[in-house]
């Protein structure tokens, strides 16, 4: 059976295009992906991501639970509502999801991972807390607004009152906090400032609607995807898997090596990768004239071939970018080729990231 | 619902074929096609002087989604393609039978533009889909 979010009958209303998405019938975009795009860059748009998956994590073992289940240190939060970005690894160091983990207090964590790999991550996390003292809490009972672009913060200051303007008033990036019904984060997806709000299910709707009233543009699945690649985020099931090492996917930083001792599901085999220094590194690449890059192409460098894992057009610049994964000594600044329907052609290698608060980081 | 105009023909890959009468006719895709397509972002159309055969792979009209071939409807030689796509792609989306059209064929045998699909075969092809 196909799973709806609450937010199913406004989409409809606002003339989505629905698609199957893992399960789940979400907007693909609401006429053309591109203004979409345009409108969290240089506005703000608003995305039902109602169909991810929060799980709360509380009891005495809380904190020394996700010290072993990720490969990012929970010890470094320390704020209250401070959120961590990390790979959740299995014995053989492959991805079995990324996941950002907000801190409450020691014993309460809230983590929210994908709806793709809802089922797996849930078997995997419950399966990895025997022998520790928690309870892990799917709640289904929220939907998820993200509102995200320039105008965001600004406009989704409109609807608040008092106390939650307050409760957000000089929030930093990457923290969350509990303000009345609505838990608002700093976090995104699309390299804009904005935020991702947690909503009791039955506000949701209304929630849609005003932001809907205040101007905010609904956008689909399709524009969050050209969002996330143009800010060089992964996305999980193309840019990695449990077939790929973290080293391989950008995200050695959410490794936290130290302290030694702390033993994290996947440790032994990503410090002998990383010893050995064999993994293939992620890179981005450009095409600038006419030809789109897509997920799968084969990239030919001097070094040997790599694969693009993501690629799209840039509505932001106006050309093709990909995120790749290459062997480690290609550089950035080097040209590679792609083989493109049966021609070569040349691309630049550059730093996975290609736009940041609607600039061009190229 | 998808728009498709009585007045002209179609082939089964979803171009629409109009003749002009003067020996020529002027081809795009249809509207079912671009919404399935979804934002172009590139056309890659032929050159004026080529000759094409029926079912050749002319042009390349890449979307945000995917790069697709159109193909030639009819035999003939390329007497125009449509310069604005180079510039403006959108246009084959927003206006599909009008200023998105893509190339025009001087045809070698009008028996061909008649043996293609009218509106209601079209419609009834696509519901196939």
């Amino acid at each position: 059976m196909i799973n709806k979010t609450v937010l199913h009958a406004k989409h409809l209303e606002s003339g989505a295009k629905m698609v199957d998405f893992h399960g789940w019938e979400m907007p693909i975009n609401y006429g053309s992906q591109i203004e979409e795009h345009h409108a969290v860059r240089q506005s703000a748009g608003m995305f039902d991501v109602s169909h991810m998956t929060i799980v709360d994590i509380n009891g005495s073992d809380a904190k020394a639970f996700l010290r072993r289940l990720v490969t990012n240190d929970v010890a470094k939060l320390t704020v209250p509502g401070k959120a961590l970005y990390t790979g959740m690894c299995n014995e053989a160091g492959g991805v079995i999801d990324d996941l950002i983990i907000y801190y409450f207090t020691e014993t309460d964590y809230r983590l929210v991972v994908n709806s793709a790999t809802r089922e797996k991550d849930l078997a995997w996390i419950g399966k990895q807390a025997q022998g520790f003292d928690v309870t892990v809490t799917e709640r289904p009972e929220f939907g998820m607004i993200a509102v995200q672009g320039p105008k965001a913060k600004g406009i989704v200051a409109t609807l608040l009152n008092e106390e939650q303007i307050k409760a957000v008033e000089g929030m930093k990036p990457f923290f969350g906090v509990q303000a009345g019904d609505f838990f608002i984060a700093t976090t995104g997806y699309t390299g804009e400032d904005g935020y991702e709000i947690v909503v009791p299910e039955a506000q949701t709707a209304d929630l849609w609607q005003k932001l809907l009233d205040a101007g905010v543009k609904p956008c689909g699945l399709g524009s969050r995807d050209t969002l996330r690649l143009e800010a060089g985020m992964n996305l999980y099931g193309l840019d990695m898997d449990e077939s790929v090492s973290p080293l391989a996917a950008n995200m050695a930083w959410t490794i936290s090596w130290e302290p030694e001792d702390r033993n994290f599901i996947g440790r032994e085999v990503l410090a002998a990768q990383r010893e050995a220094g064999d993994q293939l590194k992620q890179v981005g690449l450009v095409l600038t004239e006419k030809g789109v890059l897509r997920a799968g192409v084969k990239v030919i460098s001097e070094a040997g071939e790599g694969v693009i894992t993501s690629g799209t057009f840039s509505p932001t610049l106006g050309h093709s970018i990909a995120i790749a994964r290459v062997p480690r000594s290609v550089k950035i600044g080097d040209t590679v080729e792609v083989e493109m329907r049966k021609k070569l052609v040349k691309v630049s290698v550059v730093k996975p990231g290609f736009v940041r608060n609607g600039q061009s980081l190229l | 619902m998808s728009n498709i105009p009585s007045e002209l023909k179609y082939a089964t890959t979803h171009e629409w074929v109009r003749n002009e009468g003067d020996g020529t006719v002027t081809v795009g895709i249809t509207d079912h096609a671009q919404g399935l397509l979804g934002d172009m972002v590139f056309v890659e159309l032929p050159e004026v002087g080529d000759t094409v055969s029926t079912g050749d792979d002319i042009v390349v009209a890449e979307s945000v989604k995917a790069a697709s071939d159109i193909y030639a409807p009819v035999t003939g030689e390329i007497v125009a393609v449509n310069e604005e796509l180079e510039d403006s792609p959108e246009l084959v989306n927003s206006d599909p039978f009008g200023d998105g059209w893509m190339f025009k064929i001087k045809f070698d045998d009008a028996s061909e533009i008649e043996s293609l699909l009218d509106a209601e075969g079209y419609e009834n092809s696509i519901d196939e889909d």
